[in-house]
């Protein structure tokens, strides 16, 4: 039997930008909607008096309508040749942030929706931010409203030039930005004819170019037990170790352990009602395994396969977190932990820093995460979970923070982190503050030879001191991003990944190495610091006061590297060195 | 996985979270094909076990095949089977039938105070006795904190807002403006006494799914869903005054799947046999507010 592909798909925008217009017309368009219901519509409209509008068809709830304003996501469906869509409509108001989370965490792709006539507003950049989090694969953006303003190419670049650069900072690339007007239908359905200098795909093509997120088996088994279940009912003995495998898959006959108590048994049998008998079975199942010998298990352990890489099992980590309670996060109050299926006492230890999701500002020494905050932090539950950060398995690696019976907050976790880890920090920033008044005036850097092959360096600057580092860095790894507003071709010529942007700590991500060689010595600065924040070592140009390495004069032949250094201090002599060393080995009149 | 696996996973997630978390949980079963997938999808998540008590309210003028058939099902699959009515309004015929009140009053009473009434209790629960095969009055009184039931986003407009886990004040009332946030799996499942939880495993499904699903799963449905030979089948089953069946030729599951393929309802709402909906403003809201699921 033919069975149709499905997709959730989820229109976001800043309130009155256009979102449930977009739907309305999708709806329309697609010819989804039941044919009363237009009617219906349009015959309520003429009743009271009001003009139709597509963003009524949404509008089911009669309070909504009093409001004027989407408060809740709603879903409906459409169709189109290619597969079937559930499309979630998420409110655009901050005061319904809970709700267009709620729609979008279930999203497998985005459209956001920008008000050409408006511009870029405070929740276009908040959503752009929560995309970024949720961890939305897809996006494109839709700048609507075109007709407002006569359908001005320049408006359109400057919305995509703007938003562009913001999005990217975050690590978004939208597939595309459409220049569209939903109300009269233009570049949704079919192409329009008033706006002849784009040339890309409709909304509607793009929305049919989605692709499916892959089912990831190949990495580590995952499957948080959601419970033990023994139904005595009709003489059934069976003991039944019950969840959703997150990744990977596992067999009968697997030796398995769970974690956080490490506990270990071997798999017996896949249970199922009213399904064929599997051996294996993977990523996405809701299933339920008996095993060789009877273990006490708390709800909440992940069940890994023995033989694969575990998650972490600790009760500090760093996280970044949304808040959207009233009452804000505060520091020694106890706060209920929801991560895979484990439930735990937890409480915020520290406030790393603050950004303001509407210009990703990063506000420093707060001590509260406030509503709307995207924060930073380190989180410590009272006993020990097993987790995985985000960047390596997503679903055990996020959470939600409940205060008081209500969902407060969302995260993900980005480093694991031990007891230590926090002091160190702090031993860094009193360092650095002896450095700035000047206490410690000279150092001895340690010469060594590091695989950097499976790292990723981050360059910030794209300038000539970026360039001649890069000559050397690429001999050794292919895994360098680069980051500046301006970036020389020679770069971008090189290979390297490179974005175009302003700065931003985000960027520093996952980081082994980064240098800091923009031509602002402040901003250099504080790159070194925000890169010992994430654990990384640093590099700032033309400072070896505040570098953790500098980079030495090199002479490479062969599998043979000499490097020269003078800890900073004396660069032209180094290189003086380094080609007296180059012409020994080189001059063929000399015995090698 | 193909879509009815996913669909099933995350029920049979949902289910599992909710029997995890309410001492008090109650599955609601209106007979109807969403109800009754439902309930096969309890049996999935506890491995051919359902865990908790099945709650039916009975409004007598449900067509009697269908009390027949929730008989049969209750008895074969040993359901803890729980119904209740309301009784005052049954013997004072205060119903539409009777053209004593309109069809929302009817509704009202016949459904949503008895539904109400039911689930905190006060009024008489009768359970299946499974020794004689008949109701007894149920001695347990105790209110039920979480309620299954088997509502789904694309039903109507007040559905499609929906939580997976709905919280509902003590009058029982839907707050649809102020519901808490859902994400990556991570429900509503702490609550303060005197709230009580909605739980809608079915809320992703379509009508097609449904169907699609009753088939791969040979899962026993009602006759009346299907064309009895007069050319008519019931799309959505509900009490006989206010229900209406559609024009059909349909006489199997694959031919239902097939007629629903094709378009041919496209242009009709499902409920549109309901009557109760269209004098509620089409959206049914104010009933849903009430607590009518």
């Amino acid at each position: 039997m033919e069975t149709r592909e499905q997709m959730n798909i989820v229109v976001v925008g800043h309130v009155d930008h256009g979102k449930s217009t977009v739907i309305g017309r999708l709806l329309a368009d697609t010819g989804s909607l039941p044919s009363g219901k237009l009617d219906q519509v349009k015959a309520s409209c003429e009743r009271n008096a009001r003009p139709f509008e597509y963003a009524f068809l949404l509008d089911a709830l009669k309070d909504e309508q009093a409001q004027g304003i989407t408060i809740d996501t709603a879903r409906c469906f459409f169709k189109t040749k290619k597969r079937d869509y559930i499309i979630i409509d998420a409110p655009g108001h901050v005061e319904f942030l809970k709700n267009m989370v709620s729609g979008a965490a279930r999203a497998e792709a985005a459209l956001l929706v920008i008000d050409a006539h408006e511009g870029i507003q405070e929740n276009s950049r908040r959503h752009g931010y929560l995309i970024a989090m949720l961890g939305i694969p897809q996006v494109v953006v839709l700048v609507n409203k075109m007709d407002l303003v006569k359908y001005d190419q320049k408006v359109f670049q400057s919305i995509v030039a703007e938003y562009g650069a913001f999005l990217k900072q975050l690590g978004v690339s939208p597939k595309e930005f459409i220049p569209m007007s939903a109300r009269d239908g233009d570049n949704l359905a079919f192409a329009s004819d008033k706006m002849n200098w784009y040339t890309g795909k409709t909304v509607l093509d793009h929305v049919d170019a989605f692709v499916k997120q892959q089912d990831d088996e190949a990495k580590p088994f995952r499957m948080p037990v959601q419970d033990v279940y023994k139904f005595t009912e009709k003489g059934d003995d069976r003991r039944i170790i019950a969840g959703t495998i997150e990744t990977g898959s596992v067999s009968v006959g697997d030796e398995v352990t769970f974690l956080p108590s490490h506990k270990k048994s071997t798999i017996t049998s896949i249970e199922g009602f009213n399904t064929p008998e599997v051996k294996t079975i993977g990523k996405g199942f809701a299933t339920g395994f008996t095993l060789a010998n009877e273990l006490y298990l708390p709800r909440g352990e992940i069940m890994c396969k023995s033989e694969d890489r575990l998650p972490i099992v600790g009760s500090r980590f760093r996280a970044n977190i949304f808040w959207m309670a009233r009452a804000p996060m505060i520091k020694n109050k106890k706060y209920k932990l929801k991560i895979a299926s484990a439930r735990v006492t937890v409480r915020l230890a520290e406030v790393l820093s603050c950004i303001d999701a509407t210009d990703l500002t990063s506000i420093q020494g707060k001590q509260q995460i406030d509503r709307h905050d995207v924060a930073e932090c380190v989180l410590e539950t009272t006993s020990a979970i097993a987790f995985d950060t985000i960047d390596d398995i997503q679903s055990t690696g996020r959470f939600v923070v409940v205060d008081n019976y209500d969902i407060s907050g969302g995260g993900i976790i980005t480093h694991s982190t031990d007891e230590n880890e926090s002091t160190i920090n702090q031993q860094i920033d009193k360092r650095e503050m002896r450095r700035d008044t000047g206490i410690v005036t000279k150092k001895s850097f340690l010469p060594l030879c590091l695989d950097v092959s499976k790292s990723l360096i981050v360059m910030v600057g794209g300038g000539n001191v970026a360039l001649q580092k890069l000559k050397t860095i690429i001999h050794y790894t292919d895994r360098v991003q680069v980051y500046a507003c301006t970036i020389l071709p020679q770069i971008k010529a090189m290979p390297v990944e490179w974005t175009e942007g302003v700065y931003s700590p985000l960027c520093l991500k996952n980081a082994l190495l980064v240098y800091a060689c923009t031509n602002d010595k402040e901003l250099n600065r504080k790159i070194g610091q925000d890169a010992r924040k994430v654990g990384a070592i640093v590099n700032v140009a033309d400072d070896p006061e505040n570098s953790d390495f500098i980079s030495p004069a090199v002479f490479r032949q062969d599998h043979m590297s000499v490097a020269v250094s003078s800890n900073g201090l004396l660069a032209s002599t180094s290189v003086q060195w380094r080609n007296a060393i180059r012409e020994f080995f080189t001059n063929p009149m000399l015995p090698t | 996985m193909d879509h009815l696996e996913k669909l099933e996973a995350k029920s049979v997630y949902i289910l599992r979270e909710a029997y995890r978390d309410f001492k008090n949980l109650c599955m609601l079963w209106s007979i109807g094909k969403d109800s009754t997938v439902l309930l096969w999808l309890a049996r999935k998540a506890f491995f051919g076990h359902v865990p908790f008590p099945l709650v039916h309210i009975d409004t007598h003028f449900k067509i009697p095949e269908m009390i027949q058939y929730r008989d049969d099902l209750a008895r074969k699959w040993y359901l803890n089977m729980v119904y209740g009515e309301n009784t005052e309004a049954i013997n004072q015929q205060l119903t539409f039938h009777s053209g004593k009140v309109d069809r929302l009053t009817c509704c009202k009473n016949l459904k949503t105070d008895a539904l109400k009434h039911t689930l905190a209790g006060d009024w008489l629960r009768y359970r299946m006795n499974h020794v004689t095969g008949t109701y007894d009055v149920d001695s347990n009184k105790e209110p039920y904190t979480g309620v299954i039931a088997g509502v789904r986003a694309d039903e109507e407009g007040s559905r499609s807002k929906e939580r997976y886990f709905s919280p509902r004040d003590k009058e029982n009332e839907w707050d649809v403006a102020n519901q808490p946030p859902e994400m990556w799996n991570q429900f509503k499942t702490d609550f303060a006494p005197g709230t009580h939880l909605r739980i809608h495993p079915l809320l992703d499904w379509t009508e097609l799914n449904i169907w699609e699903y009753i088939e791969k799963e040979s899962i026993p449905t009602v006759s009346l869903y299907y064309n009895q030979g007069n050319g008519k089948r019931y799309r959505s089953l509900g009490c006989w005054p206010c229900t209406s069946p559609v024009d059909s030729n349909a006489t199997t599951v694959k031919e239902i799947i097939e007629e629903l393929r094709s378009g041919k309802f496209a242009n009709i709402t499902e409920r549109s046999g309901r009557e109760q909906d269209k004098e509620d403003g089409g959206g049914l809201e104010t009933l849903r507010k009430d607590g009518y699921m």
